[in-house]
């Protein structure tokens, strides 16, 4: 009996090994309310709700350390010229039962809270809310309108109206005489992105701060100016309560919200939100960064990379990856007439003119499934050292089909642990190689040119770049540089040499 | 014209082009069994004899002055055996003395396991090579084949982190300056840029290419070209197989 208690025990602990939950972000990404992740000197930060936020080396692994004085809730940043711009509100939000608040701005030169540089300045308040009128003034988000440079912060909440305000780039000080525009109603955690001709207006719908029963999600409109009307996807304006649902609950995370856009250019856009609960860390609040795909012209939020068996098929040609070793041929020739003749004959392109098997007629017999190919029927063949990697016809065979597993504790990027990437079944691992090539390696080791970075990009294909080359920093990524050939190379985000797509084997 | 003749005429005309369609006339196109075996071949107008004069690759980088042996026989019925051990086998078996060294002339001959086998100096029409065309105009064997191919390449520089991009019908080896370069293992179709080498040298001066297509039935041909580090086919190359074996 103990034997089999200490063997299923085992069991357990190998699958939960194998098996790993999709996290959001590692470390202790505890935040709520998040503002829009900004980068400076090479460290990622992000500020939330009472203060403080998280600090990132890779954009994977969080920890608190972000300083931010003021306190109050929800706040943004945004860096223009030497400046760190932060915005924050103190007051309303319901909390406390008023909204009667104040929109602050104030700025820094570093957001790192070590440097002589650091220390916010000039805390101004450039909206406010007198908590009778349709509006509570939290939650700010700025544009940087990438078209003529002005600089826009949006702010609100459920209680009125999602106004619009204009601030001097310059100093972070309200445009004068500027006048807030109304654009949407029943929203909060605004944010503005601008992108081919529309500016998008995105905000946070639902229930929020209720745990794992917080319905928050986030929607989007659009609108050819800034200052609106902002449509939905069926025409309704976000001042009548519009809004495409950009993300919502799913798997493991409930009620994402605090949409904040993270372009980390090369045609990858990433966006980071908070969950009300992570059903996977206590329930609690925390930190999320995924891809940001688009579609038709709207923002749709992508996934975080399942691990799991795939096909990897290339955009350019639509072969898949494989290890450069024989084919095998499976058993279920059915027509007869194109595989190699078993003796002389007429053989080639016709079908038997007698009975046979015939794949062109019903079979004779019972309907049979044919096995799929094995790899322990092909792969004894197999070289024993490195293999070359080409693309070729995908025929769902064995060395075509790729384990692709996160691996813990070697860092990460935005969103994301390092992937190893092996033919399933073995311990075979893509690598790349000094020369700028691709291989396999006969044993996964943990190098870093074992280690891959799979980012999503914003037309739903992945670039795929390993987290170094051997005696190299340079980034490439994987590249058909032929319609059968892999090689590495710097990424194009204009080519689909580079494009790959992960699909179910 | 009245209404009836020109609904006549047009009808004609939509049968010319059905007919144009489903009988084609176009030489890339015929079906060479339908040709009667007392109709003279030749190798136009796939092909020229190469000239005295170097040749630039075309405007796509592409290759198109070669030495093509006549086929040598290779008898299969069928392009589904083309794995990578076999074709690597069939295509490194030594067919004829100093077959991956010899720059051959044209005309010079070669025996193969009894047959002599000549040389041709020959420009390409098209940015693929035809060989199908090239046997087939020569009252050769068409099916069940391996052509052999060399050309002298002239580069004004050094050019490194170039590559060799080649497409085949069907599967084929080549080599650069004695070094194998390229490979495109299974039967295979004939796509520019399909498969491509590692990065390698172009010397300045000469570099010698030679390459081996194998194919069962059906039609054959290649396409090569040299391409940069950015993609982008390299040109400034010249043939001239006239001092190719001095």
């Amino acid at each position: 009996m103990k034997s089999y208690i200490l063997a299923t025990a085992v069991s357990i602990l190998l699958a939960l090994a194998v098996l790993r939950p999709v996290l959001a972000v590692d470390g202790e990404p505890y935040i709520h309310d998040p503002s829009t992740i900004i980068q400076c000197d090479g460290k990622y930060y992000v500020y939330g709700t009472g203060g403080g936020g998280l600090i990132s080396d890779d954009g994977w692994t969080w920890h608190p350390g972000a300083v931010r004085p003021g306190g109050g809730v929800a706040p943004d940043v945004i860096h223009i010229g030497d400046r760190y711009y932060m915005s924050y509100a103190r007051g309303g939000g319901g909390m406390s039962g008023g909204h009667a608040s104040g929109v602050h701005v104030m700025w820094s030169k570093t957001l790192d809270p070590q440097s002589p540089d650091f220390g916010f300045k000039d805390d101004t308040i450039v909206a406010s809310s007198d908590g009778v009128e349709d509006c509570d003034a939290i939650d700010p988000a700025f544009l940087l309108d990438p078209t003529d440079g002005r600089l826009w912060l949006s702010y609100g909440t459920y209680f009125g109206f999602i106004r619009l305000v204009e601030l001097d780039p310059k100093t972070g000080k309200r445009v004068a005489a500027n006048q807030p525009v109304n654009i949407a109603i029943d929203m909060e955690a605004s944010a503005l992105m601008y992108r081919d001709g529309w500016y998008y207006l995105l905000g946070t719908h639902g229930t929020c701060c209720d745990g794992a029963n917080s319905t928050y999600n986030i929607r989007v409109a659009r609108s050819r100016k800034v200052t609106g009307p902002y449509l939905d996807n069926m025409g309704i304006d976000a001042i009548r309560g519009g809004g495409k649902l950009v993300v919502g609950a799913s798997g493991r995370f409930v009620g994402p919200g605090h949409f904040g856009l993270l372009d980390l250019g090369d045609g990858v856009q990433k966006f980071s939100c908070h969950y009300e609960a992570d059903l996977d860390r206590s329930g609690r609040s925390v930190l999320d960064i995924r891809p940001l795909l688009w579609k038709d012209g709207w923002p749709v939020g992508g996934d975080n990379f399942p691990e799991g068996t795939y096909e990897i098929q290339s955009e350019r040609s639509g072969f898949a990856l494989e290890l450069a070793v024989d084919f095998v041929r499976m058993a279920g020739r059915g027509m007869g007439g194109f595989g190699p003749p078993a003796g002389p004959g007429p053989g080639g392109f016709r079908p038997p003119a007698g009975p046979g098997p015939g794949g062109f007629r019903p079979p004779a017999g019972p309907v049979t499934p044919v096995p799929a190919q094995e790899l322990s029927q092909v792969s004894a063949n197999w070289p024993a050292g490195n293999i070359d990697i080409r693309i070729g016809d995908y025929m769902f065979r064995p060395h075509q089909k790729w384990t692709i597993t996160p691996v813990a504790n070697v860092g990460g990027y935005p969103g994301s642990p390092y992937f190893k990437i092996a033919i399933a079944g073995t311990d075979r691992a893509l690598a790349a190689t000094a020369d700028g090539e691709v291989v396999a390696v006969p044993a996964y080791t943990g190098a870093p040119e074992q280690l891959w970075r799979i980012d999503q990009l914003t037309d739903g294909t992945y670039r795929i770049m390993p987290k170094s080359m051997p005696n190299s920093q340079e980034p490439v990524a994987l590249t058909a540089v032929g319609a059968s050939t892999p090689t590495l190379a710097k990424f194009d985000p204009k080519s689909d040499k580079a494009r790959w797509n992960f699909r179910k084997p | 014209m009245n209404m009836l003749r020109k609904v006549v005429m047009l009808a004609m005309g939509v049968l010319a082009v059905w007919a144009f369609q489903v009988f084609p006339a176009a030489p890339g196109s015929a079906a060479p069994a339908a040709a009667p075996d007392d109709v003279p071949r030749s190798l136009a107008p796939y092909f020229t004899p190469a000239t005295s004069s170097p040749k630039a690759p075309d405007a796509d980088g592409f290759l198109q002055r070669w030495l093509l042996l006549d086929p040598i026989k290779k008898p299969n019925r069928t392009n589904a055996v083309f794995t990578d051990t076999y074709v690597r086998d069939a295509l490194n078996t030594e067919y004829f003395p100093n077959q991956f060294s010899v720059i051959p002339h044209d005309g010079d001959k070669v025996t193969v396991a009894g047959e002599e086998l000549a040389w041709h100096a020959l420009d390409s029409a098209t940015f693929n090579v035809k060989v199908f065309r090239f046997a087939y105009g020569l009252n050769k064997p068409t099916y069940g084949v391996v052509f052999w191919a060399v050309t002298v390449v002239n580069s004004p520089r050094e050019i490194p982190n170039a590559r060799m991009a080649v497409g085949s019908n069907a599967a084929s080896m080549w080599w650069l300056n004695g070094k194998e370069a390229v490979d495109l293992f299974t039967d295979r179709r004939m796509v520019m840029d399909d498969c491509v080498s590692k990065r390698l040298t172009l010397n300045k001066g000469r570099n010698v290419i030679r390459g081996a297509v194998i194919n069962g039935p059906g039609l054959s041909d290649f396409c090569l070209r040299f391409i940069d580090e950015n993609g982008d086919p390299i040109k400034d190359l010249t043939v001239n197989l006239a001092d190719a074996g001095k």
